[in-house]
Protein backbone atom coordinates (compact mmCIF):
# COMPACT_ATOMS: atom_id res chain seq x y z
CA UNK A 1 0.00 0.00 0.00
CA UNK A 2 2.58 2.83 1.20
CA UNK A 3 4.76 1.67 -2.01
CA UNK A 4 2.79 2.84 -4.84
CA UNK A 5 2.51 6.05 -3.00
CA UNK A 6 6.24 6.52 -2.83
CA UNK A 7 6.17 5.51 -6.77
CA UNK A 8 3.79 8.39 -7.07
CA UNK A 9 5.79 10.71 -5.28
CA UNK A 10 8.52 9.92 -7.24
CA UNK A 11 6.90 9.96 -10.47
CA UNK A 12 6.01 13.64 -9.31
CA UNK A 13 9.06 14.75 -8.57
CA UNK A 14 10.79 14.01 -11.75
CA UNK A 15 7.48 15.49 -13.58
CA UNK A 16 8.39 18.70 -10.95
CA UNK A 17 11.77 18.46 -11.79
CA UNK A 18 11.74 18.67 -15.45
CA UNK A 19 8.36 21.09 -16.31
CA UNK A 20 10.00 23.98 -16.28
CA UNK A 21 12.30 23.13 -19.06
CA UNK A 22 9.85 22.84 -21.21
CA UNK A 23 7.59 25.97 -19.90
CA UNK A 24 8.55 29.12 -22.32
CA UNK A 25 7.54 32.57 -20.41
CA UNK A 26 7.38 33.43 -16.56
CA UNK A 27 3.46 33.99 -16.60
CA UNK A 28 3.10 30.26 -16.63
CA UNK A 29 5.85 29.52 -14.71
CA UNK A 30 4.53 31.98 -12.22
CA UNK A 31 0.95 29.90 -12.34
CA UNK A 32 3.04 26.70 -11.60
CA UNK A 33 4.55 28.58 -8.19
CA UNK A 34 0.84 29.45 -7.42
CA UNK A 35 0.11 25.66 -7.77
CA UNK A 36 2.72 24.56 -5.58
CA UNK A 37 1.61 27.34 -3.24
CA UNK A 38 -2.20 26.46 -2.98
CA UNK A 39 -1.61 22.49 -3.23
CA UNK A 40 0.71 23.21 0.39
CA UNK A 41 -2.79 24.39 1.62
CA UNK A 42 -5.32 21.68 0.38
CA UNK A 43 -2.60 19.09 1.39
CA UNK A 44 -3.48 20.42 5.26
CA UNK A 45 -6.76 20.87 4.55
CA UNK A 46 -6.89 17.03 3.20
CA UNK A 47 -5.63 15.73 6.29
CA UNK A 48 -7.74 17.60 8.84
CA UNK A 49 -11.04 17.09 6.24
CA UNK A 50 -10.42 13.86 4.36
CA UNK A 51 -8.62 12.28 7.49
CA UNK A 52 -9.53 13.81 10.58
CA UNK A 53 -12.99 14.31 9.49
CA UNK A 54 -13.39 18.23 10.80
CA UNK A 55 -14.22 21.15 8.02
CA UNK A 56 -11.91 24.22 8.23
CA UNK A 57 -13.74 27.37 6.74
CA UNK A 58 -10.55 29.96 7.80
CA UNK A 59 -7.68 28.28 6.85
CA UNK A 60 -7.00 31.49 4.76
CA UNK A 61 -6.44 33.37 7.93
CA UNK A 62 -3.86 30.80 8.65
CA UNK A 63 -2.00 31.77 4.81
CA UNK A 64 -2.81 35.22 6.00
CA UNK A 65 -1.08 34.91 9.38
CA UNK A 66 1.27 33.57 7.91
CA UNK A 67 1.90 35.89 4.86
CA UNK A 68 1.84 38.95 6.90
CA UNK A 69 4.08 37.81 9.39
CA UNK A 70 6.87 37.25 7.08
CA UNK A 71 5.51 40.61 5.25
CA UNK A 72 6.13 42.52 8.16
CA UNK A 73 8.89 41.11 10.48
CA UNK A 74 11.33 41.55 7.09
CA UNK A 75 10.05 45.01 5.99
CA UNK A 76 9.80 46.65 9.38
CA UNK A 77 11.97 44.87 11.65
CA UNK A 78 14.66 43.65 9.26
CA UNK A 79 14.11 40.08 10.55
CA UNK A 80 15.85 37.28 8.16
CA UNK A 81 13.78 35.33 6.49
CA UNK A 82 13.99 32.35 8.25
CA UNK A 83 13.47 34.02 11.35
CA UNK A 84 10.13 35.65 9.85
CA UNK A 85 9.22 31.86 8.45
CA UNK A 86 9.41 30.95 11.69
CA UNK A 87 7.36 33.61 13.44
CA UNK A 88 4.42 33.43 11.48
CA UNK A 89 4.80 29.21 12.12
CA UNK A 90 4.79 29.76 15.94
CA UNK A 91 2.01 32.40 15.71
CA UNK A 92 -0.41 30.02 13.12
CA UNK A 93 0.42 27.10 15.98
CA UNK A 94 -0.68 29.47 19.11
CA UNK A 95 -3.65 30.18 17.28
CA UNK A 96 -4.06 27.02 15.77
CA UNK A 97 -4.37 25.93 19.71
CA UNK A 98 -5.93 28.24 21.25
CA UNK A 99 -9.25 27.83 18.81
CA UNK A 100 -8.83 24.36 18.75
CA UNK A 101 -8.35 22.88 22.08
CA UNK A 102 -12.23 23.80 22.79
CA UNK A 103 -13.63 23.51 19.26
CA UNK A 104 -11.95 20.24 19.16
CA UNK A 105 -12.80 18.57 21.93
CA UNK A 106 -16.35 19.02 21.62
CA UNK A 107 -18.03 16.62 19.36
CA UNK A 108 -19.25 17.99 16.34
CA UNK A 109 -18.79 20.62 13.65
CA UNK A 110 -17.99 23.12 16.22
CA UNK A 111 -14.95 23.83 14.69
CA UNK A 112 -15.94 24.90 11.17
CA UNK A 113 -17.89 27.33 13.10
CA UNK A 114 -14.67 28.26 15.59
CA UNK A 115 -12.53 28.81 12.15
CA UNK A 116 -14.93 30.94 10.20
CA UNK A 117 -14.98 33.15 13.30
CA UNK A 118 -11.22 33.27 13.45
CA UNK A 119 -11.14 33.89 9.56
CA UNK A 120 -13.21 37.15 10.28
CA UNK A 121 -10.78 38.22 13.04
CA UNK A 122 -7.45 37.99 11.42
CA UNK A 123 -9.48 39.95 8.12
CA UNK A 124 -10.59 42.79 10.36
CA UNK A 125 -6.86 42.73 12.38
CA UNK A 126 -5.63 42.95 9.06
CA UNK A 127 -7.61 45.94 8.10
CA UNK A 128 -7.26 47.70 11.40
CA UNK A 129 -3.37 47.37 12.31
CA UNK A 130 -2.58 50.36 9.38
CA UNK A 131 0.55 51.20 11.29
CA UNK A 132 1.88 47.03 10.75
CA UNK A 133 0.02 46.01 7.87
CA UNK A 134 -0.48 49.33 5.84
CA UNK A 135 -4.59 48.77 6.56
CA UNK A 136 -6.79 48.16 3.11
CA UNK A 137 -4.10 49.34 0.69
CA UNK A 138 -1.83 46.19 1.84
CA UNK A 139 1.89 45.79 2.45
CA UNK A 140 4.23 45.85 -0.42
CA UNK A 141 8.05 45.72 -1.03
CA UNK A 142 8.20 42.65 0.66
CA UNK A 143 12.10 41.52 -0.23
CA UNK A 144 12.82 38.09 -1.77
CA UNK A 145 13.81 34.89 -0.28
CA UNK A 146 17.74 34.37 -0.29
CA UNK A 147 20.44 32.18 0.64
CA UNK A 148 23.18 34.45 1.73
CA UNK A 149 23.78 35.56 -1.24
CA UNK A 150 22.04 33.60 -3.33
CA UNK A 151 18.43 35.37 -4.39
CA UNK A 152 15.47 33.58 -5.28
CA UNK A 153 14.40 36.53 -7.45
CA UNK A 154 13.13 34.61 -10.54
CA UNK A 155 10.08 33.08 -11.27
CA UNK A 156 12.32 30.03 -12.23
CA UNK A 157 13.94 30.03 -8.87
CA UNK A 158 11.17 30.01 -6.76
CA UNK A 159 9.42 27.64 -8.68
CA UNK A 160 11.57 25.09 -7.66
CA UNK A 161 11.78 26.31 -3.93
CA UNK A 162 7.93 26.07 -3.62
CA UNK A 163 7.37 22.62 -5.24
CA UNK A 164 10.53 21.63 -3.09
CA UNK A 165 9.09 22.67 0.08
CA UNK A 166 5.43 21.19 -1.16
CA UNK A 167 7.58 17.83 -2.13
CA UNK A 168 8.44 17.66 1.06
CA UNK A 169 5.36 17.63 2.87
CA UNK A 170 3.67 15.51 0.69
CA UNK A 171 6.81 13.52 1.85
CA UNK A 172 5.63 14.19 5.45
CA UNK A 173 2.00 13.50 4.67
CA UNK A 174 1.96 10.47 3.04
CA UNK A 175 4.17 9.22 6.31
CA UNK A 176 2.14 9.95 8.48
CA UNK A 177 -0.97 8.42 6.66
CA UNK A 178 0.95 5.15 6.30
CA UNK A 179 2.12 4.66 10.54
CA UNK A 180 0.76 4.00 13.72
CA UNK A 181 -0.68 7.64 13.97
CA UNK A 182 -2.21 7.71 10.46
CA UNK A 183 -4.06 4.11 11.18
CA UNK A 184 -5.43 6.04 14.43
CA UNK A 185 -6.54 8.83 12.05
CA UNK A 186 -8.56 6.75 9.69
CA UNK A 187 -9.97 4.43 12.52
CA UNK A 188 -11.24 7.75 13.91
CA UNK A 189 -13.10 8.22 10.54
CA UNK A 190 -14.38 4.56 10.60
CA UNK A 191 -15.56 4.51 13.85
CA UNK A 192 -14.67 7.11 16.96
CA UNK A 193 -16.38 4.75 19.41
CA UNK A 194 -14.15 2.03 18.51
CA UNK A 195 -10.98 3.89 18.09
CA UNK A 196 -11.29 5.33 21.52
CA UNK A 197 -11.48 2.01 22.63
CA UNK A 198 -8.28 1.12 20.97
CA UNK A 199 -7.05 4.02 23.52
CA UNK A 200 -6.52 6.23 20.54
CA UNK A 201 -6.61 9.89 21.98
CA UNK A 202 -9.85 11.52 20.20
CA UNK A 203 -9.56 15.48 20.43
CA UNK A 204 -5.74 15.20 20.84
CA UNK A 205 -5.03 13.84 17.69
CA UNK A 206 -7.75 16.39 16.13
CA UNK A 207 -5.59 18.87 17.74
CA UNK A 208 -2.25 18.04 16.30
CA UNK A 209 -3.74 17.53 12.95
CA UNK A 210 -5.51 21.04 12.79
CA UNK A 211 -2.44 22.50 14.46
CA UNK A 212 -0.61 20.81 11.20
CA UNK A 213 -2.53 22.07 8.72
CA UNK A 214 -2.34 25.60 9.95
CA UNK A 215 1.85 25.67 9.68
CA UNK A 216 1.16 24.13 6.32
CA UNK A 217 -1.38 27.07 5.27
CA UNK A 218 1.14 29.37 6.90
CA UNK A 219 4.30 28.29 5.13
CA UNK A 220 1.95 29.04 2.12
CA UNK A 221 1.20 31.84 3.28
CA UNK A 222 4.89 33.06 3.82
CA UNK A 223 5.80 31.77 0.12
CA UNK A 224 3.27 33.72 -1.04
CA UNK A 225 4.26 37.07 0.55
CA UNK A 226 7.52 36.57 -0.77
CA UNK A 227 6.90 35.86 -4.37
CA UNK A 228 4.49 38.64 -4.98
CA UNK A 229 5.80 40.70 -2.72
CA UNK A 230 2.87 42.84 -2.00
CA UNK A 231 0.15 41.47 0.00
CA UNK A 232 -3.04 42.93 0.71
CA UNK A 233 -6.34 42.22 3.23
CA UNK A 234 -8.55 40.79 0.57
CA UNK A 235 -6.05 38.14 -0.29
CA UNK A 236 -6.97 36.15 2.71
CA UNK A 237 -10.90 36.35 2.89
CA UNK A 238 -13.62 34.09 3.32
CA UNK A 239 -13.65 33.22 -0.31
CA UNK A 240 -9.73 32.45 -0.53
CA UNK A 241 -11.07 29.59 2.83
CA UNK A 242 -13.78 28.33 1.02
CA UNK A 243 -11.47 28.47 -2.20
CA UNK A 244 -8.92 26.05 -1.30
CA UNK A 245 -11.96 24.37 0.37
CA UNK A 246 -13.34 23.94 -2.85
CA UNK A 247 -10.17 22.48 -4.64
CA UNK A 248 -10.25 19.43 -2.03
CA UNK A 249 -13.32 18.93 -2.54
CA UNK A 250 -13.64 18.84 -6.41
CA UNK A 251 -9.89 16.71 -6.18
CA UNK A 252 -10.96 14.29 -3.98
CA UNK A 253 -10.46 15.50 -0.40
CA UNK A 254 -10.82 12.14 1.35
CA UNK A 255 -7.31 11.20 -0.66
CA UNK A 256 -4.06 13.51 -0.71
CA UNK A 257 -3.29 13.17 -4.19
CA UNK A 258 -7.26 13.73 -5.05
CA UNK A 259 -6.82 17.24 -2.85
CA UNK A 260 -3.10 17.73 -4.73
CA UNK A 261 -5.01 17.24 -8.16
CA UNK A 262 -8.01 19.65 -6.65
CA UNK A 263 -5.44 22.25 -6.22
CA UNK A 264 -4.19 22.12 -9.45
CA UNK A 265 -6.76 21.88 -11.35
CA UNK A 266 -8.33 25.04 -9.93
CA UNK A 267 -5.27 27.21 -10.23
CA UNK A 268 -5.22 26.26 -14.01
CA UNK A 269 -8.56 26.34 -14.52
CA UNK A 270 -9.30 30.24 -14.25
CA UNK A 271 -6.98 30.90 -16.83
CA UNK A 272 -7.55 28.77 -19.65
CA UNK A 273 -11.39 29.93 -19.32
CA UNK A 274 -9.99 33.43 -20.26
CA UNK A 275 -11.21 32.17 -23.64
CA UNK A 276 -14.45 32.98 -22.36
CA UNK A 277 -14.00 35.98 -21.61
CA UNK A 278 -16.77 38.10 -19.34
CA UNK A 279 -18.53 34.19 -19.61
CA UNK A 280 -15.79 32.69 -17.86
CA UNK A 281 -16.94 33.05 -14.74
CA UNK A 282 -20.19 31.45 -15.49
CA UNK A 283 -18.27 28.77 -17.05
CA UNK A 284 -16.01 27.90 -14.31
CA UNK A 285 -19.06 28.05 -12.24
CA UNK A 286 -20.76 24.98 -14.45
CA UNK A 287 -17.68 22.84 -14.46
CA UNK A 288 -17.59 22.52 -10.40
CA UNK A 289 -21.36 22.18 -10.80
CA UNK A 290 -21.19 19.50 -12.87
CA UNK A 291 -17.82 17.78 -11.35
CA UNK A 292 -19.74 17.48 -7.54
CA UNK A 293 -23.22 16.71 -8.93
CA UNK A 294 -21.50 13.39 -11.07
CA UNK A 295 -18.53 12.72 -9.01
CA UNK A 296 -19.31 13.45 -5.36
CA UNK A 297 -16.29 11.87 -4.33
CA UNK A 298 -14.13 14.08 -6.32
CA UNK A 299 -12.37 13.90 -9.85
CA UNK A 300 -9.62 11.60 -8.83
CA UNK A 301 -11.83 8.90 -7.38
CA UNK A 302 -15.02 9.72 -9.09
CA UNK A 303 -13.36 9.68 -12.60
CA UNK A 304 -13.21 5.60 -13.20
CA UNK A 305 -16.96 5.22 -10.95
CA UNK A 306 -18.43 7.60 -13.16
CA UNK A 307 -16.71 6.21 -16.67
CA UNK A 308 -17.62 2.87 -15.27
CA UNK A 309 -21.27 3.56 -14.90
CA UNK A 310 -21.34 5.53 -18.31
CA UNK A 311 -19.63 1.76 -20.39
CA UNK A 312 -22.06 -0.58 -18.42
CA UNK A 313 -24.95 1.59 -19.38
CA UNK A 314 -24.05 2.00 -22.55
CA UNK A 315 -23.64 -1.75 -23.00
CA UNK A 316 -26.58 -2.79 -21.56
CA UNK B 1 -8.63 -11.88 50.19
CA UNK B 2 -6.36 -10.31 47.17
CA UNK B 3 -8.20 -7.46 45.63
CA UNK B 4 -10.00 -8.59 42.79
CA UNK B 5 -9.15 -7.69 39.24
CA UNK B 6 -12.70 -5.61 38.86
CA UNK B 7 -14.97 -4.54 41.15
CA UNK B 8 -18.19 -2.93 40.26
CA UNK B 9 -19.36 -1.05 43.35
CA UNK B 10 -22.79 0.42 44.06
CA UNK B 11 -23.10 1.81 40.62
CA UNK B 12 -25.76 3.56 39.18
CA UNK B 13 -27.11 5.00 35.89
CA UNK B 14 -29.66 7.16 35.08
CA UNK B 15 -30.32 8.53 31.16
CA UNK B 16 -32.95 11.18 32.05
CA UNK B 17 -35.59 9.79 34.57
CA UNK B 18 -35.01 6.17 33.32
CA UNK B 19 -32.54 4.52 35.70
CA UNK B 20 -30.77 2.47 33.49
CA UNK B 21 -28.21 0.67 36.33
CA UNK B 22 -29.75 0.53 40.03
CA UNK B 23 -26.84 -0.28 42.94
CA UNK B 24 -25.30 -2.83 40.33
CA UNK B 25 -22.43 -4.28 42.77
CA UNK B 26 -19.83 -7.51 41.35
CA UNK B 27 -16.32 -8.50 41.29
CA UNK B 28 -14.36 -10.17 38.79
CA UNK B 29 -11.51 -12.40 39.71
CA UNK B 30 -8.24 -12.41 37.64
CA UNK B 31 -8.21 -15.09 35.32
CA UNK B 32 -12.17 -16.03 35.34
CA UNK B 33 -14.61 -15.81 32.54
CA UNK B 34 -17.30 -13.96 34.00
CA UNK B 35 -20.52 -13.54 32.51
CA UNK B 36 -23.49 -10.87 32.80
CA UNK B 37 -26.69 -12.44 31.17
CA UNK B 38 -30.31 -10.46 31.27
CA UNK B 39 -33.47 -9.99 29.15
CA UNK B 40 -33.31 -7.26 26.58
CA UNK B 41 -32.60 -3.71 28.16
CA UNK B 42 -31.38 -5.07 31.17
CA UNK B 43 -28.38 -2.87 30.85
CA UNK B 44 -25.65 -4.88 29.59
CA UNK B 45 -24.37 -2.73 27.54
CA UNK B 46 -24.70 0.57 29.80
CA UNK B 47 -22.78 -1.45 31.94
CA UNK B 48 -19.57 -2.05 29.42
CA UNK B 49 -20.12 1.56 28.55
CA UNK B 50 -19.77 2.33 32.21
CA UNK B 51 -16.72 0.25 32.83
CA UNK B 52 -14.64 1.63 29.43
CA UNK B 53 -15.65 5.44 30.13
CA UNK B 54 -18.21 6.00 27.40
CA UNK B 55 -20.93 7.03 29.92
CA UNK B 56 -19.91 8.51 33.00
CA UNK B 57 -21.37 6.99 35.89
CA UNK B 58 -24.62 8.51 38.06
CA UNK B 59 -23.20 7.19 41.11
CA UNK B 60 -20.96 5.01 42.68
CA UNK B 61 -17.00 3.53 41.82
CA UNK B 62 -15.61 1.23 39.97
CA UNK B 63 -12.09 -0.16 40.85
CA UNK B 64 -9.40 -1.70 38.38
CA UNK B 65 -6.49 -2.95 39.79
CA UNK B 66 -6.93 -1.45 42.93
CA UNK B 67 -7.64 2.07 41.17
CA UNK B 68 -10.69 3.93 40.52
CA UNK B 69 -11.64 4.26 36.73
CA UNK B 70 -14.59 5.79 36.72
CA UNK B 71 -14.33 9.75 35.21
CA UNK B 72 -11.52 8.30 33.03
CA UNK B 73 -11.59 8.84 29.73
CA UNK B 74 -12.40 5.70 27.24
CA UNK B 75 -9.07 6.17 25.72
CA UNK B 76 -6.76 6.34 28.98
CA UNK B 77 -9.08 3.29 30.40
CA UNK B 78 -8.20 1.52 27.22
CA UNK B 79 -4.84 2.10 28.24
CA UNK B 80 -4.92 0.93 31.73
CA UNK B 81 -5.57 -2.28 29.85
CA UNK B 82 -9.39 -3.36 29.82
CA UNK B 83 -10.49 -3.50 26.21
CA UNK B 84 -13.61 -4.57 24.49
CA UNK B 85 -15.88 -5.25 21.40
CA UNK B 86 -19.01 -4.08 20.33
CA UNK B 87 -22.42 -5.67 20.07
CA UNK B 88 -23.00 -4.23 16.73
CA UNK B 89 -19.65 -4.76 15.37
CA UNK B 90 -17.66 -1.65 15.10
CA UNK B 91 -14.82 -2.44 12.27
CA UNK B 92 -12.73 0.45 10.74
CA UNK B 93 -14.31 -0.56 7.50
CA UNK B 94 -12.03 1.66 5.90
CA UNK B 95 -8.95 -0.27 6.24
CA UNK B 96 -7.77 -3.91 5.71
CA UNK B 97 -8.48 -6.85 8.48
CA UNK B 98 -4.73 -6.65 9.67
CA UNK B 99 -4.71 -2.59 9.49
CA UNK B 100 -7.85 -3.01 12.01
CA UNK B 101 -5.70 -5.47 14.60
CA UNK B 102 -2.60 -2.45 14.03
CA UNK B 103 -4.91 0.14 15.80
CA UNK B 104 -4.96 -2.25 18.79
CA UNK B 105 -1.07 -1.69 19.28
CA UNK B 106 -1.99 1.53 19.62
CA UNK B 107 -1.75 2.08 23.24
CA UNK B 108 1.43 -0.21 23.78
CA UNK B 109 3.04 2.06 21.12
CA UNK B 110 4.34 5.56 20.91
CA UNK B 111 5.34 7.44 17.94
CA UNK B 112 4.37 10.57 17.62
CA UNK B 113 3.50 13.02 14.69
CA UNK B 114 6.94 14.55 13.93
CA UNK B 115 8.74 11.08 14.32
CA UNK B 116 5.73 9.36 11.74
CA UNK B 117 6.40 12.39 9.53
CA UNK B 118 10.31 12.11 9.06
CA UNK B 119 10.53 8.12 9.40
CA UNK B 120 12.87 8.45 12.11
CA UNK B 121 14.43 5.20 12.75
CA UNK B 122 13.06 4.54 16.06
CA UNK B 123 9.89 5.03 14.66
CA UNK B 124 10.31 2.22 11.51
CA UNK B 125 11.00 -0.21 14.00
CA UNK B 126 8.23 0.49 16.22
CA UNK B 127 6.38 -0.15 12.60
CA UNK B 128 7.86 -3.35 11.97
CA UNK B 129 7.01 -4.31 15.73
CA UNK B 130 3.77 -3.71 15.08
CA UNK B 131 3.43 -5.49 11.83
CA UNK B 132 4.55 -8.31 13.03
CA UNK B 133 2.59 -8.37 16.47
CA UNK B 134 -0.54 -8.05 14.68
CA UNK B 135 0.24 -11.04 12.60
CA UNK B 136 0.80 -13.08 15.20
CA UNK B 137 -2.55 -12.53 16.64
CA UNK B 138 -4.00 -12.81 13.58
CA UNK B 139 -2.95 -15.89 13.17
CA UNK B 140 -4.40 -16.73 16.77
CA UNK B 141 -7.65 -16.34 15.49
CA UNK B 142 -7.06 -18.42 12.61
CA UNK B 143 -7.47 -15.02 10.06
CA UNK B 144 -3.86 -15.23 8.56
CA UNK B 145 -4.85 -15.57 4.94
CA UNK B 146 -7.72 -12.91 5.35
CA UNK B 147 -4.95 -9.86 6.42
CA UNK B 148 -5.03 -7.83 3.54
CA UNK B 149 -8.94 -8.22 3.02
CA UNK B 150 -10.90 -4.84 3.73
CA UNK B 151 -12.32 -5.84 7.27
CA UNK B 152 -16.13 -5.37 5.99
CA UNK B 153 -15.75 -7.72 3.35
CA UNK B 154 -15.42 -10.53 5.50
CA UNK B 155 -18.75 -12.67 7.02
CA UNK B 156 -19.79 -12.27 9.80
CA UNK B 157 -18.41 -14.57 12.64
CA UNK B 158 -15.01 -13.44 11.12
CA UNK B 159 -15.96 -9.84 11.08
CA UNK B 160 -17.14 -11.02 14.96
CA UNK B 161 -13.49 -12.79 15.66
CA UNK B 162 -11.24 -10.01 13.76
CA UNK B 163 -13.56 -7.43 16.67
CA UNK B 164 -12.03 -9.73 19.27
CA UNK B 165 -8.22 -9.69 17.99
CA UNK B 166 -8.38 -6.25 17.79
CA UNK B 167 -9.13 -6.23 21.21
CA UNK B 168 -6.81 -8.55 22.23
CA UNK B 169 -4.29 -6.58 20.65
CA UNK B 170 -4.29 -3.74 23.18
CA UNK B 171 -2.67 -6.51 25.84
CA UNK B 172 -5.95 -6.25 28.08
CA UNK B 173 -5.09 -7.32 31.42
CA UNK B 174 -9.58 -7.39 31.27
CA UNK B 175 -11.40 -8.23 28.10
CA UNK B 176 -14.98 -7.28 27.40
CA UNK B 177 -16.69 -9.22 25.09
CA UNK B 178 -20.08 -7.95 23.75
CA UNK B 179 -22.41 -10.61 22.13
CA UNK B 180 -19.50 -12.06 20.65
CA UNK B 181 -21.77 -15.08 19.49
CA UNK B 182 -24.88 -13.02 18.15
CA UNK B 183 -25.35 -14.28 14.54
CA UNK B 184 -23.28 -16.73 14.61
CA UNK B 185 -24.02 -20.19 13.04
CA UNK B 186 -23.29 -23.58 15.61
CA UNK B 187 -19.61 -24.14 13.74
CA UNK B 188 -18.95 -20.20 14.05
CA UNK B 189 -20.27 -20.22 17.96
CA UNK B 190 -17.95 -23.67 18.29
CA UNK B 191 -14.43 -21.40 17.31
CA UNK B 192 -15.80 -18.38 19.42
CA UNK B 193 -15.50 -20.76 22.00
CA UNK B 194 -12.32 -21.61 21.70
CA UNK B 195 -10.88 -18.51 20.56
CA UNK B 196 -12.43 -17.20 24.74
CA UNK B 197 -10.40 -20.24 25.78
CA UNK B 198 -7.29 -18.86 23.86
CA UNK B 199 -7.91 -15.71 25.45
CA UNK B 200 -7.99 -16.93 28.81
CA UNK B 201 -5.75 -18.95 29.15
CA UNK B 202 -3.20 -16.38 27.53
CA UNK B 203 -4.11 -14.64 30.66
CA UNK B 204 -6.79 -12.57 30.04
CA UNK B 205 -9.21 -12.00 32.45
CA UNK B 206 -13.17 -12.32 30.17
CA UNK B 207 -16.11 -10.46 30.90
CA UNK B 208 -18.73 -11.68 28.67
CA UNK B 209 -22.07 -11.01 27.88
CA UNK B 210 -24.10 -13.28 25.80
CA UNK B 211 -27.51 -14.49 24.69
CA UNK B 212 -26.33 -17.73 23.54
CA UNK B 213 -27.37 -19.74 26.78
CA UNK B 214 -24.86 -23.25 25.70
CA UNK B 215 -22.18 -20.99 25.21
CA UNK B 216 -22.39 -18.96 28.37
CA UNK B 217 -23.20 -21.98 30.82
CA UNK B 218 -20.41 -24.04 28.81
CA UNK B 219 -17.69 -21.32 29.47
CA UNK B 220 -18.27 -19.46 32.00
CA UNK B 221 -16.81 -19.53 35.83
CA UNK B 222 -19.02 -17.55 37.09
CA UNK B 223 -22.45 -15.46 35.84
CA UNK B 224 -24.03 -12.42 37.04
CA UNK B 225 -27.98 -12.28 35.71
CA UNK B 226 -29.30 -8.72 35.82
CA UNK B 227 -32.93 -7.39 35.43
CA UNK B 228 -33.98 -3.71 34.75
CA UNK B 229 -30.30 -2.90 36.21
CA UNK B 230 -30.30 -4.93 39.15
CA UNK B 231 -28.84 -7.81 40.06
CA UNK B 232 -31.22 -10.24 40.70
CA UNK B 233 -28.44 -13.51 40.48
CA UNK B 234 -24.84 -14.71 41.08
CA UNK B 235 -22.91 -18.14 41.09
CA UNK B 236 -21.32 -20.83 39.13
CA UNK B 237 -23.99 -21.33 35.83
CA UNK B 238 -25.11 -24.87 37.69
CA UNK B 239 -26.73 -22.40 40.55
CA UNK B 240 -28.04 -19.75 37.73
CA UNK B 241 -29.70 -22.04 35.71
CA UNK B 242 -32.10 -23.01 38.50
CA UNK B 243 -32.41 -19.56 40.29
CA UNK B 244 -36.02 -19.10 40.41
CA UNK B 245 -35.68 -15.37 39.91
CA UNK B 246 -33.31 -15.91 36.58
CA UNK B 247 -35.92 -17.92 35.50
CA UNK B 248 -39.11 -15.89 35.99
CA UNK B 249 -36.92 -12.83 34.25
CA UNK B 250 -36.01 -15.19 30.95
CA UNK B 251 -39.71 -15.07 29.05
CA UNK B 252 -41.46 -15.35 32.80
CA UNK B 253 -40.75 -19.22 32.51
CA UNK B 254 -38.06 -21.72 31.89
CA UNK B 255 -34.69 -21.19 29.73
CA UNK B 256 -33.89 -22.99 27.35
CA UNK B 257 -30.18 -24.64 27.07
CA UNK B 258 -29.97 -26.41 23.98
Amino acid sequence: MGKTNYLKLLGLAILVAFVPLFIRGDYYLSVLVFMGINSLVVIGLSLLMGYAGQISLGHAAFYGIGAYSTGVLTTHFGFSIFTAFGGGVFLSILVAIVIGIPALRLKGHYLAVATLGIGEIVFILFNELMELTGGPSGLSNIPPVHFGGFQINSSFRFYYLVWGITLLLLWFSLNIIYSRVGRALRSMHGSEVAASAMGVNLSFLKIQIFVLSAVYASIAGSLYAHFVSFIAPNNFGLMVSIMFLMMGVIGGIQNIWGALFGATLLTFLPEYLRVFEQYDILVYGAILLAILLFMPQGFLEGTPILLRKIFRRGRA
Amino acid sequence: MPEPLLRIDTIKKAFGGLMAIVDLSFEVEEGQIKSIIGPNGAGKTTLFNLITGVHSLSGGRIIFQGKVINGLGPHIIASLGISRTFQTVELFGNMTALENVMVGRHPRTRSGLVSVGLRLPAMRKEESRIQEESLKIMELGGLLSKARHPSTSLPLGEQKTLEVLRALATQPRLILLDEPAAGLNEAETQKMSDLIYAIRDRGVTVLLVEHDMSLVMKVSDEIVAINFGQKIAEGPPTVIQNDPRVIEAYLGGEINYA
